[in-house]
C-alpha cells in the first residue's frame, strides 16, 4: 500500500514537472515566430486570439488531426518508436533540475551526470528517424545530425567538469548554493568559468540541432533533415522534444553558470530583491530562451565542415586547457570550493 | 592522497619514461620530415636514460615495493627490463634503416614502440593482478597498431586484424581466470593470492580451472603451441621493423609475466601448472621445429623457430626452482639478442624496393659479403645451439633444471628437436656459404646499422666468455 | 512484494530478452538497437543496486557514446548478415552440444558448490551518501596507479587510431579559417585604373 501510494505520488510529482514544460514549449513556438517577425519588421501571428496568443493550441490540434504517414520501405516499428526516443530523454532528464532550493523531482548526488547521460539518448531519435524513414534527405541529415551531436557534447562534458571542479559536487541544487555570495553575480560561475560558460551554451544550441548549427534540418539543401518524412503527431513529438532540450539547456546555463535561483542583487539590496527566490530562475531561463530565438535570427547557418571545425579543434582544446586552470585556481584558492 | 612521495622513488624509471614519450609525441608533429633522426636519437636517449635510472636503484637482491604492492621492484624485474631497455635500444638502431627505406620512419613508430616498453616494465613490475593485465594490455595495444603501421599493404592488415582478434580473446581468457582467483581468494594481490592458495582452503577444482585460463594467457602471449597461430602470420605480415621489435622485448615481457602470475601468484599450485606447461613446452618444441623445416621464407621460418625456442622457456619455468627460473631468464635474455640480429641481417641486407625475407635471397652471401656471413653464421649456429656459441649455454642451464626438477623425458624430447632443429639452421648457413650467388648483394645499410650488427653478432661469442657472471646475475636475481 | 522486487524481475525480463534478440534479429539495427536496451537496462539493475555512479556511466559511455558510433557504423555499411548465417542449421546441433557441455563443465566447476552466497561473507554496508564520492576517492588513492595506467593505454588508443587512419591528401582543397579572417585588404582588392572613356567607344 505504502508503494502503491509512493508510485502514484512520484507520478503526480512527474506530471506538475512535465505539463508546465509542454505549455511553456507551445508558447516558446509562439514566442519564436513573435520574435523573429519583430526582428524582420514584421508581426508574426496575429490571427488566433488576441495578438496570436492562441496559435499554438491552433497548431497543435492541426498537428493532432493530420495523418500520420509511413513511407513505403520504411521500418515501421523504428519508425514509429523515433519520435518517443527523442522525447522520453528530453523529458526525462528534468528529473534532477532543481527550481529552487529543495524543490526538484529527485535530488541525486550524481545529478550533472545523469544530465549527460540522458541529454547523450537524446541522439537516438534522431539517427534513427533518419534512417527508418528510408529517405536520402532524412539519412542525410540524420548522420550529420548524429556527428555534430556526439562531437559537440564532448565539449560540452568538458566544460561541465569545469563546473564540477569548482563547486565539489554533482549535485545540481548544491552547485547552486556553491555560487552563493556576497558579491552577487561576481561569486556566480560565469565569471571564473568564462570560456567554459560561453562554450557550454554554443554546445547547448549544436546539441539542439538548433540554428546557426542546424545543419542536420537545413532546409535549403536537405529540405528538413532527419523529420522530413514525419507528419501529424509524431512530428509534432519531435518539435516537442527540441524545444524541451532548449528549455533545458536554458535552465542549465542558468543553474550551472549563473547562479540558479540567487539574486543578483544578493547581500547589496536588502528585501525581497536581494532574496534568492524561483522568480530569479526565470529571469534567467527566459533570457537564455531568448538567446536561442536571437541567434536564429540573426546568425547564417554554419557549414557542416567548420561546425566540426569548431567543436574539434577549437572548443576542446580551450576546455582542457581552462579545465587544467580552474583546478589550480580551485587548489590556489581563487575561486572558492563550494559547499 | 598518497602520503610520502619517496615512497614513489622505484617508479622513476617508468615516470619518467612516460614523460619522455609525450615529449617524442608532441616533438614528433612539430618536426619536419627530413629532421626526424632527432626522434630517433630522442628515443634512444630515453630508453639509455631510463635504464641509467632503473641501475641507480638496481634491486638485484632486494625488494621494493609502492602503491600498496601494485608495484613491485626486485632483481629478476630490473634484470629483464634493463634487457627490454637494450633490446628495444638495437631494434631502434636495425629499424631506422629499413622505416627511411620503405618510407615508413614516422614518429609514431618510436612512440608506440616506447609505449609498448612502459607497458612491458609494468608488467614486470606487476605486483597486483590489475596491474599485470593493464601491462600487459598497454604492451598488447601498441603492438597491434605496429603491425598495422603500414596501411598500404593488405598482408600487414590481415595480420594486424589476426593479431588483434586472437589477442583479444586471450585477454578475455585471462582475465576470466584472473577473476575466478579473485573469486576464490578475495585478492587481487600476488602476495596475498599465494598466500590464500597456501592455506588449501580453496576447492582444488576450482582453482586447476583458473590456473587453466592464466596458463593459456601467458602461453598466448609466449606464442606457445597450441596458441601460436598468430606467430608466423604476424611475423610475416608485419613491417620487418616491426617484426623485430616483436620477436625480442616482448618474449622478456611475457617471462616477466609468467615469474608474476606462476611463480609468485599461483607458487603453491606449482603441480598444475608444470603439467600445462609442459605440455605446452612439448608441442612447441616438437612442432616449432618440424614446421621451420617446411619453410622458405626466412621470417616465417623466425618465426616457427621462436616457438620451438619458447618451447625451452617454458622448460625452465616448469621446473618449479630458483635454478629453473633463472635458467629461463637468462635463455630469454640470449634468446632476445639472437633474434634481433637475426632480423638485424635480413633489414642490413634489405633495400628499397627489395626485402631480403627468402632464404635463396641470402644465397652465396658468402662470396660477396663475407664479414656479413659470417655474422649470419654465429647467430644461426647460436639459434641452433651449438657449441661454444651462447646459444649452447643457455639451452644446457635449461635442461639441467627440468633434469634436476625431474623431468628428464621432457629434456630427451628437448635434445631431440634440437638436433631436428639444427636443420634448418644450417641450411641457411649452408646457402650462404656453398651456393652460388644469382644476385648482386647491394649492402646500402648505414655505418650505425653496421657496427651495431657487428656488435650483435659477435656478442653470440663473446657472451659466452661472460656466461659465468650473467648466470650469476640471474641466480642472485632469485635469491 | 515490494516494488524494488517487481522492478528488477521486470528489467531482468527486459534483459534477458532483449540480450537473446540481439544476437537472433535479422537486422543488424534492429540487433543494435537491441544491444542499447540491454544496456540500458542492465544500468537500472545498477540503481537498484544502489550503484548510481556505475549505472549513469554505463548509460552515458556504453549508450551514449559506443553505441551511437557502433549505429552509425552499421547505418552506413549496410552489413548483409545473409552470408554470415550460412550453414547456420547446419552447425546447429554441433553448436548446441557443444555448448551444453561446456554449460556442464562449468556449472560442474563454478557452480554454487565453490561460488555460492554461503561461502561468501556478506558484503560491507552500502556507503553512506554518495557513492560517486567514494568511487573517486579510491580510484585516486588505492586504485591510482592502475586508474593511470588505464589512462595511457587510452592515449595510445588515440595515438593508433590516428596513425592507422590519418592521411595528409595532396592536391585537397580545404580553407584555413584562421587565414581566412587574418586576410588584408592588400591580399584581396586590386584597385585597377580603368580609363574613364575608352576612344575606340566601347565605354558607356
Amino acid at each position: 500500500m505504502a508503494d502503491l501510494l509512493l508510485v502514484l505520488w512520484t507520478l503526480l510529482k512527474i506530471l506538475l514537472v512535465t505539463v508546465p514544460i509542454i505549455v511553456t514549449v507551445a508558447f516558446y513556438t509562439l514566442a519564436e515566430r513573435k520574435v523573429i517577425g519583430y526582428m524582420q519588421v514584421r508581426r508574426g501571428p496575429m490571427h488566433i486570439g488576441p495578438f496570436g496568443l492562441l496559435q499554438p493550441f491552433a497548431d497543435v490540434f492541426k498537428m493532432l488531426f493530420k495523418e500520420l504517414m509511413v513511407p513505403a520501405n520504411a521500418d515501421r516499428t523504428l519508425y514509429v518508436i523515433a519520435p518517443l526516443l527523442s522525447l522520453a530523454p528530453a523529458l526525462a532528464a528534468w528529473a534532477v533540475v532543481p527550481f529552487d532550493e529543495g524543490i526538484a523531482l529527485s535530488q541525486i548526488d550524481a545529478g550533472l551526470l545523469y544530465l549527460l547521460a540522458m541529454t547523450s539518448l537524446g541522439v537516438y531519435g534522431v539517427i534513427l528517424a533518419g534512417w527508418a524513414s528510408n529517405s536520402k534527405y532524412a539519412f542525410l541529415g540524420a548522420m550529420r545530425s548524429a556527428a555534430q551531436i556526439v562531437s559537440y557534447e564532448i565539449a560540452m562534458g568538458f566544460a561541465l567538469v569545469g563546473v564540477l571542479i569548482a563547486a565539489g559536487t554533482l549535485n545540481l541544487e548544491k552547485i547552486v548554493l556553491a555560487q552563493a555570495g556576497n558579491l552577487g553575480p561576481f561569486e556566480w560561475f560565469w565569471w571564473p568559468l568564462l570560456p567554459l560558460f560561453v562554450i557550454y551554451f554554443i554546445s547547448g544550441v549544436a546539441e539542439t540541432n538548433r540554428a546557426p548549427f542546424d545543419v542536420a534540418e537545413g532546409e535549403s539543401e536537405i529540405v528538413a533533415g532527419f523529420h522530413v518524412e514525419y507528419s501529424g503527431a509524431a512530428f509534432a513529438v519531435f518539435f516537442l522534444a527540441e524545444y524541451a532540450n532548449m528549455i533545458l539547456i536554458s535552465f542549465l546555463a542558468a543553474i550551472l553558470f549563473m547562479g540558479g535561483w540567487l539574486s543578483p542583487f544578493q547581500g547589496l539590496i536588502p528585501g525581497f530583491l536581494g532574496e534568492p527566490s524561483p522568480i530569479w530562475l526565470a529571469v534567467k531561463v527566459v533570457f537564455f530562451m531568448f538567446c536561442f530565438l536571437w541567434f536564429r535570427a540573426t546568425f547564417p547557418r554554419y557549414r557542416y565542415d567548420q561546425i566540426m571545425r569548431l567543436g574539434w579543434k577549437i572548443f576542446i582544446p580551450i576546455t582542457i586547457v581552462w579545465i587544467a586552470v580552474i583546478a589550480v585556481m580551485v587548489v590556489g584558492g581563487v575561486v572558492e570550493r563550494g559547499v | 592522497m598518497i602520503e610520502n612521495w619517496s615512497s614513489l622513488i622505484p617508479l622513476l624509471p617508468e615516470v619518467f619514461l612516460l614523460g619522455m614519450i609525450c615529449v617524442i609525441l608532441i616533438a614528433g608533429l612539430y618536426i619536419d620530415e627530413k629532421r626526424r633522426g632527432i626522434i630517433h636519437f630522442l628515443a634512444i636517449l630515453t630508453l639509455a636514460l631510463t635504464a641509467v635510472l632503473t641501475l641507480r636503484h638496481f634491486a638485484v637482491g632486494q625488494r621494493y615495493t609502492a602503491l600498496g604492492g601494485m608495484f613491485v621492484r626486485d632483481g629478476v624485474g630490473d634484470i629483464l627490463k634493463l634487457f627490454v631497455y637494450l633490446s628495444t635500444a638495437i631494434v631502434f638502431v636495425y629499424a631506422k634503416h629499413w622505416l627511411r627505406a620503405n618510407k615508413l620512419f614516422s614518429p609514431e613508430f618510436y612512440v608506440l614502440a616506447l609505449f609498448a616498453v612502459l607497458g612491458m616494465c609494468i608488467l614486470i613490475s606487476g605486483g597486483n593482478l590489475l596491474t599485470i593485465y593493464l601491462g600487459l594490455e598497454l604492451m598488447a595495444l601498441s603492438s597491434y597498431a605496429m603491425v598495422a603501421l603500414n596501411r598500404d599493404s593488405p598482408v600487414a592488415a590481415e595480420s594486424a586484424m589476426k593479431y588483434f582478434v586472437l589477442g583479444a580473446l586471450a585477454s578475455g581468457l585471462l582475465l576470466y581466470g584472473m577473476s575466478i582467483l579473485y573469486g576464490l581468494t578475495g585478492s587481487l594481490d600476488i602476495t596475498l593470492i599465494a598466500k590464500a592458495l597456501e592455506s588449501g582452503r580453496q576447492p582444488e577444482v576450482a582453482v586447476a580451472f583458473a590456473v587453466v585460463f592464466v596458463v593459456v594467457g601467458i602461453g598466448f602471449k609466449f606464442g606457445a603451441v597450441p596458441f601460436h597461430m598468430w606467430v608466423p602470420d604476424v611475423y610475416h605480415g608485419a613491417p620487418t621493423a616491426v617484426t623485430l621489435f616483436l620477436a625480442s622485448a616482448p618474449k622478456l615481457a611475457a617471462v616477466g609475466m609468467a615469474f608474476r602470475l606462476l611463480a609468485e601468484g599461483l607458487e603453491p599450485m606449482v603441480k598444475d601448472w608444470a603439467q600445462m606447461l609442459g605440455f605446452l613446452a612439448m608441442m612447441s618444441l616438437v612442432v616449432g621445429n618440424l614446421a621451420a623445416i617446411a619453410q622458405t621464407n626466412l621470417k616465417r621460418m623466425l618465426a616457427y623457430s621462436t616457438i620451438s625456442h619458447v618451447g625451452f622457456i617454458l622448460l625452465g619455468i616448469l621446473a618449479g626452482s630458483e635454478q629453473g627460473y633463472a635458467a629461463a631468464m637468462f635463455y630469454a635474455i640470449t634468446y632476445a639478442l639472437m633474434t634481433t640480429a637475426a632480423f638485424g641481417m635480413i633489414i642490413a641486407l634489405s633495400h628499397s624496393g627489395f626485402e631480403a625475407e627468402r632464404i635463396e635471397d641470402f644465397k652465396g652471401l658468402n662470396q660477396r659479403q663475407p664479414w656479413l656471413a659470417f655474422l649470419m653464421l654465429l647467430v644461426m649456429a647460436s639459434l641452433g645451439g651449438f657449441p661454444p656459441l651462447v646459444g649452447f649455454f643457455s639451452k644446457l642451464y635449461v635442461l639441467q633444471a627440468a633434469i634436476n626438477a625431474g623431468w628428464l623425458w621432457l629434456a630427451i624430447v628437448a635434445v631431440v628437436m634440437a638436433v631436428v632443429g639444427a636443420y634448418y639452421y644450417l641450411r641457411v648457413i649452408k646457402v650462404m656459404y656453398f651456393d652460388e650467388p644469382d644476385r648482386e648483394h647491394q649492402i646500402q645499410a648505414p655505418g650505425d646499422v653496421r657496427v651495431v650488427l657487428a656488435a650483435n653478432g659477435l656478442l653470440q661469442l663473446f657472451l659466452t666468455l661472460f656466461v659465468g657472471s650473467l648466470t650469476a646475475l640471474c641466480v642472485a636475481a632469485w635469491q | 512484494m515490494p516494488i524494488e522486487t517487481i522492478l528488477f524481475f521486470a528489467l531482468s525480463t527486459v534483459l534477458v530478452i532483449a540480450a537473446g534478440a540481439v544476437v537472433t534479429l535479422r537486422n543488424p539495427v534492429h540487433a543494435a538497437m537491441c544491444l542499447v536496451l540491454t544496456f540500458f537496462t542492465s544500468s537500472m539493475l545498477w540503481v537498484l543496486l544502489r550503484a548510481e555512479f556505475l549505472a549513469i556511466a554505463l548509460v552515458l559511455v556504453y549508450v551514449g557514446a559506443v553505441m551511437v558510433l557502433f549505429l552509425f557504423v552499421v547505418m552506413m555499411l549496410d552489413i548483409n548478415t545473409t552470408p554470415l548465417r550460412e550453414g547456420f542449421a547446419r552447425y546447429l546441433p554441433v553448436g548446441l552440444l557443444i555448448a551444453a557441455i561446456m554449460a556442464a563443465q562449468m556449472i560442474a566447476v563454478l557452480g554454487t558448490q565453490h561460488f555460492g552466497f554461503d561461502r561468501y561473507a556478506a558484503p560491507a554496508a552500502v556507503v553512506e551518501g554518495s557513492n560517486t564520492e567514494a568511487l573517486g576517492r579510491l580510484l585516486y588513492t588505492q586504485y591510482v596507479y592502475p586508474f593511470e595506467i588505464a589512462a595511457v593505454i587510452l592515449l595510445v588508443a588515440i595515438v593508433a587510431a590516428i596513425a592507422l587512419t590519418h592521411r595528409r591528401r595532396e592536391g585537397v582543397k580545404t580553407q584555413d579559417p584562421g587565414k581566412q579572417t587574418m586576410v588584408t585588404k592588400a591580399e584581396r582588392l586590386r584597385v585597377v585604373k580603368v580609363g574613364s572613356e575608352s576612344k575606340e567607344g566601347r565605354g558607356a
